[in-house]
């Protein structure tokens, strides 16, 4: 059962943090209306019974997809094209902050 | 198109450079104003062009694709040119392989002029929400192209390509198709390998084709459908011979739904006669209309916006600014609580994703996070499996499924302002499909004058809405097909085009 939700401030802050997007305390308002007024509009759906419903998993149906577990040389070439990619390398390695 | 150019290289009428060159021309003269392009493969084309001349040369066969120069919307990947898929976070980002419908098409000797403008990660229904440019709509240029395969459909609608492909998760390729007058294919899910499509929503995305004629997108459809051992997803093909060869023309006895759902009052009188004409013209071909019920349709919308953004919020994981990509990490104002790594995610994603992006992301990451993963989630696809439900049942009565692509032509530049919700409505006829997994196609059915004074509708007589400079709209009609008939459904909508000739 979904409630009317009016999201926080804070759980706004919460969600942008755990989706790694920095927001600026002046967005925070706007991005409080616009997600609310979306999750307002799910509340349709809290009156479609579904207890003994199966969700979709493939739509297809399709499952147990197989193939051999083999590596396929993308090759020196395909290496470097794949690395010309990285924002910044050191000693071959691709480089980051420290975590903490 | 595709099949009298093929026929005029055959006879040596026209040299594939030749073609080639013009259409690199109409791209150079038309599209400063239109900007359906973000890359031009001038060189990389004229090359492709030049290996098919050579082979005509030497007497050698070649497919029907060969030599026919098409456009690429940018979030599909070819080797060593960019792929921004309308995002500055891919600013720089050059895609290290082929995706494998660009292998497929390459194999054919098809000439790819270049990649098309979209939505940023495909997001959007009027391709405003690229972070590069504005695509126009050739039919009026004060009008959006629609989206997010947008600048697919103005460079086939604007004679700058011949064919396109797009991608469609929630009616990206028959929406744009719609508004700019031309054909757009959203193959069943699981027809068309995703390898080497940027991913946004995994269980909804297809990429298709759009062409100027039902026959153009068939046969560019038949040479990128098929099984691929890398995208699990995909399933063998049942089809004994490629789909043009189907078009027959003949489709006496074939039964057309209509769901009452979709004919409701608020539907616009306009677009409701444009759709009964096509409806009167298909019985003229033979074929039984009847009236069936989606009864669960009314929650596509929300079930949509629901799965949509929780698998966007995990496939846009990746772009952190570590791998590839954008990196911002130095920024003097950054609003991370630390200097580390997880300032560089936050900097980076703030700066390299729009609006539209960092909603639907945040959205998904609220309802996958805990306690909210059953009530929105699970929820929502167990109504898409009643969805799912309702087409099941509906095509053991009929053959195909009709209703209008978009509830409207083509709309004006801002004119859905930044409201979410009302640019959401766009999708209401398109969502199904992908939340089904059938195939659906966009054909022209007609026009709507548009800035004309329309009839009054009940309850507002004597008010006019006369703008100026009224226009001939196209608006386009929608069939779709049970899972993996994309047969009938292409025999179909060509025997309804082949009618007008």
């Amino acid at each position: 059962m979904i409630l009317f939700i009016m999201l926080s401030k804070e759980e706004v802050k919460n969600i942008a943090l755990l989706a790694r997007i920095g927001i600026r305390e002046d967005e925070v308002e706007k991005y409080q209306k616009d997600l609310s007024a979306v999750l307002d509009f799910f509340r349709e759906l809290e009156t479609v019974a579904t207890d003994d419903v199966e969700p979709i998993g493939h739509i297809t149906g399709r499952v147990g997809v197989a193939r051999t577990d083999q590596a396929e040389d993308f090759e020196s070439e395909g290496q470097a094209e794949i690395i010309k990619n990285v924002p910044e390398m050191k000693d071959g390695f691709v480089k980051v902050k420290s975590v903490f | 198109m595709i099949r009298d150019l093929h026929e005029k290289l055959v006879g040596g009428e026209i040299t594939a450079v030749g073609l080639t060159e013009k259409y690199l021309q109409a791209i150079d003269t038309k599209d400063g104003e239109i900007g359906a392009y973000l890359t031009v493969l001038r060189e990389q084309a004229l090359e492709e062009a030049f290996f098919v001349d050579e082979q005509l040369k030497r007497g050698e066969t070649i497919d029907l694709l060969a030599g026919i120069p098409g456009a690429i919307k940018d979030n599909i990947c070819i080797a060593h040119v960019r792929a921004t898929a309308g995002s500055k976070i891919l600013d720089n980002y050059i895609a290290p392989y082929d995706a494998t419908v660009i292998g497929k098409i390459k194999g054919r000797g098809a000439v790819v002029l270049g990649k098309t403008n979209m939505d940023e990660f495909a997001m959007g229904s009027s391709t405003e929400n690229s972070a590069y440019q504005k695509t126009k709509n050739p039919v009026d240029i004060g009008r959006v192209p629609g989206g997010s395969s947008g600048g697919s459909a103005a460079a086939v609608a604007a004679g700058e390509a011949v064919w396109a492909l797009g991608s469609d998760t929630g009616g990206s390729i028959r929406q744009p198709a719609s508004f700019c007058g031309v054909v757009g294919l959203k193959p069943t899910y699981g027809r068309v390998s995703r390898r080497g499509l940027i991913a946004m929503a995994s269980s909804l995305d297809q990429i298709g084709p759009l062409g100027v004629s039902v026959e153009d997108v068939a046969i560019v459809f038949s040479r990128i459908a098929g099984f691929d051992k890398k995208d699990a997803t995909t399933a063998p093909s049942g089809n004994d011979k490629p789909f043009e060869e189907y078009l027959t023309g003949d489709i006496k006895r074939l039964s057309i739904g209509i769901p009452t759902e979709y004919f409701s009052e608020s539907l616009d009188p306009r677009v409701r006669a444009v759709t009964d004409q096509t409806l009167e013209r298909f019985k003229t071909l033979g074929v039984t209309v009847k009236e069936i019920s989606l009864p669960h349709s009314q929650y596509a919308l929300p079930v949509y916006y629901i799965i949509m953004p929780c698998e966007v919020s995990s496939n846009l994981a990746r772009f952190d600014g570590i791998k590839y990509g954008m990196r911002v990490n130095d920024i003097k104002n950054s609003f991370a609580h630390t200097n580390g790594l997880l300032e560089t995610y936050l900097d980076t994603r703030r700066v390299g994703f729009g609006t539209e992006v960092k909603r639907r992301v945040m959205l998904g990451t609220y309802a996958l996070s805990a306690g909210y993963y059953d009530a929105y989630y699970l929820k929502a696809q167990k109504v898409r499996a009643l969805i799912k439900r309702d087409f099941e049942e509906a095509f053991k009565q009929v053959d195909l499924i009709f209703s209008p692509t978009t509830p409207e032509p083509a709309f004006r530049f801002g004119e859905k302002g930044d409201d979410p919700l009302k640019m959401y409505l766009s999708d209401i006829y398109t969502v199904t499909a992908n939340l089904a997994g059938i195939p659906a196609i966009s054909f022209p059915m007609g026009t709507i004058e548009e800035g004309l004074p329309r009839p009054p509708r009940l309850g507002e007589a004597g008010r006019s809405e006369s703008k100026a400079g009224g226009k001939a709209l196209p608006i386009g009609g929608q069939l779709s097909a049970k899972w993996f008939d994309e047969e009938t459904l292409l025999r179909a909508a060509d025997a309804f085009e082949k009618s007008f000739k």
